[in-house]
């Protein structure tokens, strides 16, 4: 049976529409932090879907907040559902930023911080604050995880307030792509030290 | 007629009442040895007009068949020859690292913007053609069919350089038109797309 409303066909065989302009951006997971080593995306666990269902997610961070000061917050990659995680990863950084003060203003690259065929975990911003209002925030497109055809690239942003004395507001970009032609299905977030005293990771695929 | 759900209007006068989401799929294109992949208003189902505020373009492991090569773009806003040709001016700038670790650097590539210019805007440069070698990325377009400002858009592209190496590259710039836009046209600087995904996206105003 179709649902049609001023001769527009709204619904049919058990779906919407195809003429329907629908949302393209489907939240699949969010992941709470409480003084947790890691959040992790793992396809088939947990009802997160991280396969060839969609050409791109985003993973969007809300106030991550590291119990350790000056930790850095990273991701790594898994193909194997995540038995493993630490796949060749080669990846750019840089920064811009600016302290409380109004001074030490600067765009740069991060040469200490990127990452080449890496199998470590890798950094998406530089050390973060740990004071009680201080944390960090942004997103991650990975896109196209299931090829087995080509390197997965990814772009980062972090926005965050840095450990530091006079703490800095910077701006973090990370691009790169994991080294590999196997299928990625699982990625994992972390800080450098200590847990992940609490935040929100929210993971979208993109139609 | 209405569809009132427990004093909720489900759908009404034709469409949905509900919120459906804000970014709504348009258009996907496949490259398989294409010249290019032209995004044009009013063919093949492509909306590019006053329909959406913002138009996203993604693209996924787009791969070219020569190697060495630039990705890049230009606009139309011709209502049928579509000549892609619109003068352009732009900022280029890319963050690069190798996978043997001895380049690392941040810079303005000169060479690959564009000062009221006519020709392509370079969106990645010396993307390889190695098996797994490709690019990724998006590209925003905003108020295309407005008769009154020219148009911005800025991309932020991820790839692998021929020279094995991880590229992030940010163009941002307008289209010095007060013209509609109605047409996209994306291609490599030589040769073909291999292949690779564009997507076309509208992102509603309310």
């Amino acid at each position: 049976m179709g649902l049609i409303s001023n001769g527009t066909t709204l619904l049919d065989a058990g779906a919407i529409d195809s003429g329907v302009p629908t949302g393209a951006m489907t939240l699949i997971k969010t992941l709470t932090a409480s003084s947790s080593g890691t959040l992790s995306f793992v396809d088939g666990a947990a009802s997160v879907v991280l396969d060839g269902t969609y050409k791109e997610y985003i993973f969007k961070f809300y106030n991550m907040h590291p119990g350790t000061g000056a930790a850095k917050f990273r991701m790594i990659a898994s193909a194997d559902t995540g038995s493993n995680y630490g796949v060749a990863t080669t990846t750019t950084m840089f920064e811009a930023m600016q302290d409380e003060g109004g001074s030490n203003e600067t765009v740069r690259y991060e040469d200490g911080d990127d990452a080449a065929q890496s199998t470590s975990a890798i950094n998406i911003s530089t050390g973060v604050g740990a004071d009680a209002d201080e944390c960090v925030s942004g997103d991650l497109h990975l896109f196209d995880p299931a090829s087995t055809a080509f390197v997965k690239h990814f772009i980062s942003t972090t926005q965050f307030v840095n450990n530091s004395g006079t703490p800095y507001c910077k701006i973090t970009r990370v691009g790169g792509y994991v080294n590999t032609t196997s299928a990625v299905d699982a990625i994992q977030f972390s800080f450098s030290s200590g847990n992940i005293d609490s935040g929100v990771i929210k993971m979208y695929g993109i139609k | 007629m209405a569809i009132i759900s427990n004093a909720v209007t489900i759908a009404d006068a034709g469409a949905f009442s509900l919120n459906l989401g804000s970014m709504v799929l348009i258009k996907t294109l496949t490259a398989s040895s294409s010249a290019n992949l032209a995004f044009v208003n009013g063919a093949s189902s492509v909306v590019l007009d006053g329909t959406y505020p913002t138009y996203m373009f993604k693209f996924i492991n787009i791969h070219p068949a020569t190697d060495d090569v630039f990705f890049q773009f230009n606009g139309s806003d011709d209502t049928s020859s579509h000549a892609y040709n619109i003068t352009k001016t732009t900022t280029n700038f890319s963050a690069e690292h190798n996978e043997g670790d001895s380049t690392a650097q941040l810079g303005y590539v000169a060479g690959d913007d564009l000062a009221q210019a006519t020709g392509y805007q370079r969106l990645f440069n010396g993307v390889g053609n190695d098996n797994d070698g490709s690019l990724s990325g998006e590209l925003f377009l905003f108020s295309p069919a407005n008769t009154t400002f020219v148009k911005h858009f800025m991309a932020r592209v991820g790839g692998h350089r021929h020279s094995s190496a991880a590229l992030d590259s940010y163009v941002a710039g307008y289209f010095n038109t007060a013209a509609a836009i109605t047409a996209l046209n994306f291609q490599m600087s030589s040769g073909n797309i291999d292949a690779g995904i564009i997507k076309l996206y509208g992102i509603k105003a309310s």
